[in-house]
């Protein structure tokens, strides 16, 4: 069942694998200095991208982690429900209060007001 | 059997991949043309009869244009990133069934058929981030980098409404496989069922346009301040890549939707008083549910100013969020309690 997902990435990666292929053959390669620098508006560009970057990207990428755990967790849960669903509503509703009050820690510390 | 050998199940991924590329050529065209409307003007009507061949003019006089790769880059990473972006769009929609069992010529309408088709989808679009934050990273360019980082952060954050409102869904079905969640019908199992769904469907497509980068949330592209973000350092193929990308993550999402919430290939049963039979017709359901919301996403365009950033942010983690858990909770407390 699952050679079928392969198949499906082997014939996306052909194609992707011949357009870059083709598109770098027939494109015409005038290279220039000025060309081939980064954008910066006009003006030459002044020293490296790779720097640090506001704090608030982070904070988002590690509470995404926790909140889409949360998510994960859920599934099995989701796809059984039926099997009970009283008590795993009981279960569902107490796993949510838990998280809740971080979710509540984290808006009233502001992580989520970008200024 | 809902499985095909393999090499049939090859040639149709292959054939659903030149379909999403020929689709996207012309959703660019229907794009621009309905756009046009909008604006009262005609929109592109010169190449061909009506502008008909628009497109095809697009795509040749992308691949001869020069393929610049800026000295600063890494060169790896830099061609590698539109390939990633366009393999997981690619692949995500082989998952998606678009009919009956058995109804293409014999064969199975679907590339293929999951257990867990729905956390595929999930998965391979999720995947799609590195594509936009690799080739942000790679360009060594500033406003590259800030345009995939914004990108990367509104795409993480939206998944967690994307993934709380699929809960709702699972809860009815019972199952995370597409065919036989589009084959229950979640909107026929009680009617105490449908202000949770309903919820839930409101949280999935406004998520789901966030996701695919798309007015309101287009702030990976806010040329104003952005340049043309994570695009910004990339020419001829490789960003047409990035274009594929987004189109075909559209129509996975507008497919998507309609898998889950609409009955996917099934047709109106009405309809069957009238022509027996037709609500099985594979194809032509899925391509219309799809259509609609082909059309919302360029009407949303057309009629919504883009958002400010702290906007974005916060709508996704206030209001996206909170809904979405409160339709899965919704949804479960009926189930427990009332049915």
């Amino acid at each position: 069942m699952y050679l079928e997902v392969l198949m499906m990435f082997l014939a996306a990666g052909l194609i992707a694998a011949a357009a870059l292929v083709v598109g770098g053959l027939l494109g015409p390669k005038k290279p220039g200095e000025v060309k081939l620098s980064a954008y910066e508006s006009g003006v030459p560009a002044v020293g490296s991208a790779r720097e640090r970057f506001p704090v608030h990207f982070y904070l988002v990428a590690m509470v995404f982690i926790i909140f889409d755990l949360e998510t994960a967790f859920f599934y099995p849960l989701a796809v059984k429900f039926q099997a009970a669903p009283q008590f795993l509503f009981a279960n569902a509703v107490i796993f949510v209060a838990i998280l809740a009050v971080g979710y509540v820690y984290l808006l009233r510390k502001g992580v989520l007001n970008w200024k | 059997m809902t499985h095909d050998p393999l090499w049939i199940t090859f040639i149709k991924a292959l054939a659903v991949c030149v379909l999403l590329l020929g689709a996207f050529a012309y959703m660019t065209l229907i794009e621009r043309k309905l756009l046009g409307r909008f604006q009262h003007r005609p929109g592109p009507n010169m190449v061909g009869p009506g502008g008909w061949l628009q497109p095809i003019a697009d795509a040749i006089k992308t691949i001869f244009k020069e393929d610049l790769n800026v000295t600063a880059a890494d060169k790896f990473v830099l061609v590698l990133a539109p390939a990633i972006s366009i393999v997981f769009a690619l692949s995500a929609f082989g998952a998606i069934p678009a009919g009956p069992a058995g109804s293409l010529f014999g064969f199975n309408p679907w590339v293929m058929d999951l257990d867990i088709g729905l956390l595929y989808i999930l998965a391979a679009t999720s995947l799609g981030v590195y594509g936009i934050f690799l080739g942000g990273w790679a360009a060594n360019s500033k406003y590259a980098l800030l345009g995939s980082l914004r990108s990367s952060a509104q795409i993480i954050s939206y998944e967690l409404g994307l993934g709380l409102s699929v809960l709702a869904v699972i809860i009815v079905a019972g199952t995370l496989n597409l065919r036989e969640i589009v084959e229950l019908n979640i909107w026929s199992v009680s009617p105490w069922l449908w202000p949770g769904l309903l919820l839930a469907f409101a949280t999935f497509v406004i998520s789901g346009t966030a996701e695919v980068n798309r007015t309101p949330f287009d702030l990976p592209e806010a040329e104003q301040e952005l340049v043309a973000g994570y695009l910004t350092e990339y020419s001829s193929i490789k960003w047409a890549l990035y274009q594929m990308a987004e189109y075909v993550n559209m129509l996975t999402a507008s497919a998507f939707i309609s898998t889950l919430f609409l009955g996917g290939y099934r047709g109106p049963r009405f309809l069957d008083a009238l022509i027996p039979g037709v609500s099985e017709w594979p194809f032509i359901w899925l391509f219309v549910k799809m259509a609609i919301f082909m059309f919302m996403f360029i009407w949303l365009k057309a009629t919504l100013p883009r958002l400010r950033y702290d906007q974005l942010m916060r709508f996704g983690w206030i209001y996206v969020f909170e809904f979405a858990l409160a339709a899965a909770l919704v949804t479960g407390a009926v189930v427990a309690f009332v049915i």
